[in-house]
């Protein structure tokens, strides 16, 4: 793979990753919401994010030039091959928590393909067009809940409080560039992601506010490492599960 | 033991226009707390297959419906005035272009 | 002056217009006991599609390819989407939703048995798509032309939708079948297994079905549980054969002179057990629903005070 395809494809991986891991997770809920109209809305959600892992895994597979597709990718690297934000391999734990995710990864993703629109990468700009209006459904419906949560009940408000206080964690993750990102960026094929970081800050924050929420302390411990994949040990269970098929029946086509 | 009562949302009703330049027509129901929420439960409910490209939800207490009893005197008048259909009229042959 | 009409004119009236073909609306007069048999049977319907979700929900976060996830994502969500119909059908016979899914949750009103069997292996979601849903497209098409529009309508809307459900089924199945001896072997087991349960989905011989009579007389029902039954083995025997499934019964031939299938027997005695409650996974599917029900609580009285407090 040449020098500037192998930094693509770990770009691609990064975003296809993260899709991929977030959309198993919001799955994971269906069948089990708490109310019948979620179970549809979460439903909806899952796809766009695995329609968007599709399209940016085959593309990852494409660049890598050795014949894997996007299920290969999915369905046989091990956990430290995985470069998929932190924040979204996190358990789904209560409503709060899984909304209060959704927000603020959705929020980053459509920061992030607005500025990939304009990459100099035709498939990302035509990815990020199409991903960006599901995202941007995905940001209304979750802060809405986010402010329904936070203003609801007293009960309510505690768990979005604890919610925002137990992820708040993985947000520098989110941010933490590397030169992969640098090379990306001044290449014109990636975004920024140090005004990235000013951008997402400027949108949630009213967000939070409006839910009655408080950002916690920014001197907080942080757990960084997705862009080197160095992962919580939650990963692991989730490929275990996701990847048992393929793994058994090395030789089965489905 | 005391025992709330479940809540599951207020009931909306969701009209769908197919395409632009067709009329809204009602597609169902759904429950939701607010109207936001109604709006985004119906559209994520009533068009996963593209089935709408505008959409219209509407409490359901909110409708007026027209009693059972009520069709005699509502619409049996109407049954008798042929003469609101253009069929009613003989056009002299060879007249042209009268609708 | 009003004349008084008795219940039995209303009933002799209802009752033409059924014969008649003439649809009930909501608002129309009906007997109380055809609005109690509705919302027992549309309630129950219901209901199925929501237990419905979790034998396949939970091969979602295994299914085998990223195409296999979207497609079982996107079935699952739209048995959530059929319940909704329905329940939604359901309410314009005065009941709320909050109220059946109690009746649920209590165990009152019931739902269709066959989602008490466990999804062990990927080709259940295969044998499901094709066998279960396809049992219940045929019950559902009939329903389609029920007396009662709600239901009618909702009926008409399941069936477009549940079309690809079957087909998707069906096709795992193939793929399985011409895969390695190990997935032939898991679709084989998976026919066995879902068989005999998916005809149990018609319900009782008509002999020994307690309401059938009355629901073909307002033409609730339309066709018997047998002669439904009869088409569903007629249809799908032909599509086991295209792909090299063998059906478990030994009984199994055509017959040149009824033009159908001859088959072997039900065991209703297993029939009568896993209805009342004790197939192999009732407890885990009451206790997944009523945990999640009992989960969101907190969730739905958020919604409701948020939404008080801006009302709007």
């Amino acid at each position: 793979m040449k020098e500037s395809n192998e930094a693509l494809f770990r770009y691609c991986l990064r975003i296809g990753d993260t899709s991929l891991i977030l959309g198993h997770r919001v799955s994971e809920w269906c069948g089990h919401a708490p109310i019948l109209e979620e179970d549809i809305a979460m439903a909806n959600i899952a796809l766009d994010l695995i329609g968007q892992t599709k399209i940016i895994l085959n593309y990852a597979g494409e660049l890598e030039g050795e014949g894997r597709t996007g299920d290969d990718l999915a369905y046989r690297r091990d956990a430290r091959d995985f470069y998929n934000l932190l924040m979204v391999e996190q358990p789904n734990g209560d409503f709060a928590v899984t909304m209060m995710r959704q927000y603020l990864v959705s929020s980053y993703m459509f920061l992030l393909y607005s500025k990939l629109r304009n990459s100099t990468d035709k498939t990302i700009s035509a990815f990020a067009e199409k991903s960006l209006k599901e995202v941007a459904y995905h940001v209304r419906y979750s802060g809405d809940w986010v402010v329904r949560l936070g203003d609801g009940t007293e009960e309510s408000h505690q768990k979005a409080q604890s919610a925002l206080d137990q992820l708040w964690f993985f947000v520098d993750d989110m941010f933490d560039a590397d030169e992969t990102d640098m090379l990306m960026f001044e290449k014109g094929i990636g975004a920024d992601i140090k005004s990235l970081r000013i951008d997402w800050n400027n949108m949630i924050e009213p967000k939070i506010k409006e839910a009655k929420l408080v950002i916690p302390e920014a001197n907080n411990f942080m757990r960084m490492g997705s862009r080197s994949g160095n992962h919580t040990e939650h990963l692991g269970y989730i490929l275990a599960e996701m990847q048992f098929l393929p793994r058994a029946y090395p030789d089965a086509t489905w | 033991m005391e025992e709330k009562k479940d809540v599951q949302g207020k009931l909306w009703e969701v009209f769908t226009q197919k395409k632009t330049g067709a009329p809204h027509e009602h597609a169902g129901s759904v429950r939701a707390a607010d109207k936001e929420m109604a709006m985004m439960n119906a559209r994520d409910v009533y068009s996963r297959r593209n089935e709408a490209v505008s959409l219209w939800v509407v409490p359901s207490e909110c409708i007026v419906a027209s009693q059972p009893e009520d069709a005699g005197p509502f619409f049996d008048p109407a049954n008798d005035k042929a003469y609101r259909n253009p069929n009613f009229y003989k056009t002299p042959t060879g007249v042209k272009q009268i609708s | 002056m009003e004349a008084t009409i008795t219940e039995a004119q209303l009933e002799k009236e209802f009752q033409q217009k059924i014969d008649s073909g003439i649809v009930i609306e909501p608002k129309d007069w009906m007997p109380e006991r055809y609005r109690k048999q509705l919302i027992r049977m549309m309630s129950q319907h219901a209901h199925s599609e929501v237990v419905g979700m979790l034998p396949e929900g939970n091969w979602i976060t295994r299914a085998p390819s990223l195409d296999r996830k979207a497609i079982l994502l996107a079935k699952v969500q739209d048995e959530a989407g059929h319940g909704l119909y329905i329940y939604s059908a359901t309410e314009t016979l005065g009941i709320d939703r909050a109220e059946m899914m109690e009746q649920l949750h209590t165990g009152k009103a019931k739902y269709s048995s066959i989602f008490n069997y466990p999804t062990q292996n990927w080709a259940d979601i295969g044998a499901i798509g094709w066998l279960v849903d396809g049992a219940a497209i045929i019950n559902q098409t009939a329903l389609a032309k029920c007396s009662y529009g709600p239901y009618s309508r909702a009926m008409i809307r399941i069936c477009k939708e549940e079309n690809f459900h079957n087909k998707q089924g069906y096709q795992i199945l193939a793929y399985l079948m011409r895969g390695t001896k190990e997935q032939q072997e898991m679709a084989q087991d998976a026919m066995n297994r879902w068989w005999w349960p998916s005809l149990m989905m018609f319900g009782p011989s008509d002999a020994n079905s307690p309401n059938s009579a009355e629901l073909m007389r307002w033409k609730v029902k339309l066709h018997s549980n047998d002669d439904l039954r009869q088409r569903f083995i007629d249809r799908t025997v032909p599509q086991a054969e295209a792909i090299g499934l063998t059906i478990p019964d030994d009984k199994l031939r055509w017959n040149p002179d009824t033009r159908h299938y001859d088959w072997g027997e039900i065991n209703w005695d297993e029939f009568y057990a896993v209805i009342s409650g004790n197939g192999p996974c009732n407890h885990e599917r009451m206790s997944a629903r009523v945990g999640a029900h009992e989960k969101g609580r907190w969730v739905r009285e958020a919604a409701a005070a948020y939404a008080q407090k801006h009302l709007n």
